[in-house]
């Protein structure tokens, strides 16, 4: 089962590692994480991505709870939430090809943010899957790098996950 | 003006405390030499493991978190066995620590280690101080996060420059405002409510006493409660002490090294209430069968050891003293079926046995079975780890007094330093330490420590030549192969401890062990007791 974790922690030194720490000592793997400081600069918001099964999931949520500067913990509820990576594909790009590559972008609604005598870079903004989609369709082309953040979420409606 | 050192100084006296163990290096010099004018007693261990040790007996006897004081590098890396030792057994421990100076973080210089980093999975919070402004606000966040909720060790790690670097004032914090630690020690009405509907419905309930009684310091009142209600009770290795053993209720401590009775007890109730305790492996082998027959209500200061290792039908998070008052105000005049009474009493008479004896060697379990007729009644045994713990955790008639061992970590060597903190803490009290040959010489050098503070300790080596424990599991499980349990080149410790100048004798039967012990226990001075022990004597 894929979870979404939001943390919100104390913007101070060391926290991070503390978070991290914790899941690697307990053995659990994390697909994603992403940080960043919050409205309040005193608070960051750290996004997790993980798979466990329930057991692993309520665990980890009560051992992230007993970290000091860890403020709150919540569990995104599937379908319920908006999420988001940033995604830079640098795609082998004979001149040829540029209109074919340029056009699967505009469908995907992805940008052409540089352009090279035999390549592109295209950046993209989107939850998981669609970003998936989009390396598969790029990959016949040649994929040269790929840079991607983690995910990022939040709530849908007027709920706010706040100090 | 006022340095970094006078501050921390300042601070440990802010707190109240009055001893603090440690070893000084380069890096906490600037904080010994002004401790140096304070009035808090400082006891120079041998070595910094044992300084954490030290803190961690001063700690469970004192009920206030204890100090250890190291410094950077090898030093601080020496305390982390202790620390962690502390951090399992959830006792509440300030470890200071000197570091190299801030502008050298980071470089690799003499005696420079990440502490903070090496000790990060076993504190409950750690500090690296970056400011001298800060360090009031730091030592009471520490000691107020030590001592509350689940109670556990902080670290304070602090550059020699924060300590020397002097600001205009000190002014000690009043509160602390830690926006995401907010213990929940209250404890659920309804839940409670549930829980007392329960036992009120079940046929065979029992109780599952932890540690976590004892941190809470709601002993007597647990007592009191066991008493009314009859509930039979059931200890894990922390949790001893919470009933005096000779309590026709109390069955002795459960688990893979623990009393049948007990085992059998738990095997067969219906409803078990476990208080404070977290049921490793040691306790319980199988959690899963367990909770298949059995309603289990789990009562934890901690909600994360709730549902961890056995499933938990009715959680109740909170302070043990809260949620036990909500309980026996809830229960009214429910006394346990009569029935059940009758069987467990039963059992506790069939399950009886004698330890066979071996002419020419003390039988450890039947000399720990009677040493607490020999001692006060609010004595402190200190037991190490290996046979020994067992023995005692087993036999040790325990009235008022305490038993302290590391039942979470299992750290040999444990018993001979956290006994000079018992005794810091207790002076009037007898203390005693029980530990094999094996471990006591992992600690034999804190002999000095308890000469050298003229503390009356009494030692009892069960001296059986053999790496006790491990060498019964090689027996089990290892077809008898005694690979490297087998000690040789052990040294004559009567004549150690001539050479540390401690009273001493040998015994080599119980008649004889008593007679010695009852003689020592009179003095004021340390005392050295070597039991021989027949080599195979069985752990249970």
């Amino acid at each position: 089962m894929q979870y979404t974790l939001s943390i919100l922690v104390e913007n101070q030194a060391g926290v991070l590692s503390k978070i991290s720490g914790l899941f690697s000592r307990r053995g659990f793997n994390i697909d994603s994480l992403a940080v960043g400081v919050t409205n309040n600069p005193d608070v960051s918001r750290i996004t997790i991505v993980a798979n466990g099964d329930e057991y692993v999931v309520e665990q980890l949520e009560k051992q992230l709870n007993k970290v000091i500067p860890v403020i709150k913990v919540k569990r995104l509820s599937e379908g319920d939430f908006i999420s988001r990576e940033l995604i830079l594909i640098k795609v082998h790009c004979a001149a040829s090809k540029r209109a074919e590559i340029i056009k699967t972008a505009e469908i995907m609604q992805a940008k052409i943010v540089d352009v090279a005598p035999s390549c592109v870079t295209v950046e993209y903004c989107e939850n998981s899957s669609r970003v998936e989609t989009l390396i598969d369709l790029l990959k016949p082309y040649g994929i040269r790098e790929i840079v991607r953040t983690g995910t990022i979420a939040i709530d849908r409606g007027n709920t706010a996950l706040s100090v | 003006m006022i340095s970094g050192a006078e501050i921390m100084v300042k601070c440990l006296e802010a707190e109240g405390v009055k001893v603090v163990f440690g070893y000084p290096g380069a890096t906490i010099c600037p904080f010994y030499d002004k401790l140096y004018d304070s009035s808090i007693k400082h006891v120079l261990v041998r070595q910094e493991q044992n300084a954490a040790h030290a803190a961690s007996g001063y700690s469970r006897c004192s009920g206030l978190p204890g100090v250890c004081v190291a410094t950077s590098g090898p030093g601080a890396t020496n305390l982390i066995t202790g620390i962690a030792t502390a951090y399992a057994d959830s006792v509440p421990m300030i470890a200071i620590t000197g570091q190299v100076k801030s502008d050298l973080l980071g470089r690799d210089v003499f005696q420079e280690a990440d502490i903070t980093g090496a000790c990060e999975p076993f504190v409950k919070h750690s500090y690296l101080v970056s400011k001298t402004e800060d360090l009031p606000r730091v030592f009471k966040e520490a000691f107020h996060i030590a001592s509350t909720g689940r109670k556990g060790p902080v670290l304070i790690d602090i550059p020699m420059d924060i300590q020397q670097n002097e600001i205009e004032s000190f002014e000690y914090p009043e509160k602390v405002n830690i926006i995401g630690y907010k213990p929940n020690t209250r404890g659920h009405a309804v839940q409670v409510k549930r829980a007392v509907e329960a036992i009120k419905n079940s046929r065979r309930p029992l109780i599952v006493s932890g540690g976590g009684v004892l941190s809470s310091g709601v002993k007597l009142k647990f007592q009191a409660f066991a008493d009314k209600t009859k509930i039979p009770v059931i200890s894990t290795m922390m949790g001893i002490g919470v009933m005096p053993s000779d309590h026709e209720m109390y069955l002795g401590m459960l688990g893979t090294h623990g009393k049948p009775v007990a085992n059998r007890a738990l095997h067969d109730a219906d409803l078990v209430i476990v208080c404070g305790a977290r049921l490793g492996d040691r306790a319980v082998a199988a959690p899963d069968q367990m909770s298949e027959n059995t309603t289990v209500i789990h009562i934890d200061i901690d909600p994360a050891e709730i549902g961890k290792n056995v499933k938990t039908a009715i959680p109740i998070v909170g302070d043990m003293k809260n949620v036990l008052n909500m309980m026996i105000d809830e229960i009214g005049d429910y006394v346990v079926p009569n029935q059940w009474q009758e069987t467990v009493k039963g059992w506790k008479k069939s399950f009886f046995r004698t330890p066979p004896k071996f002419d020419g060697f003390v039988e450890p379990r039947a000399l720990v079975a009677q040493l607490s007729s020999m001692l006060r009644s609010k004595a402190i045994l200190v037991a190490d780890v290996g046979q020994n713990q067992i023995w005692c955790a087993n036999n040790f008639m325990i009235r008022e007094g305490r038993f302290l061992t590391t039942g979470g970590m299992g750290t040999m060597g444990y018993s001979v330093p956290a006994a000079v903190g018992a005794k810091l803490a207790r002076p009037t009290r007898d203390v005693v330490v029980v530990c094999g040959d094996g471990s006591f010489q992992m600690s034999m050098n804190e002999l000095a420590t308890i000469v050298g503070n003229n503390l009356a300790i009494k030692i009892i080596i069960m001296r059986n030549h053999r790496l006790g424990m491990v060498r019964e599991l090689q027996d089990f499980n290892y077809n008898k192969r005694h690979a490297a349990t087998i000690l040789s080149g052990d040294p004559d410790f009567l004549k150690l401890a001539e050479a540390y100048g401690i009273d001493h004798a040998e015994a080599n039967s119980n008649e004889e062990a008593e007679e010695i012990i009852r003689g020592m226990v009179k003095s004021d001075k340390p005392f050295i007791l070597v039991c021989n022990v027949y080599p195979d004597t069985p752990s249970i």
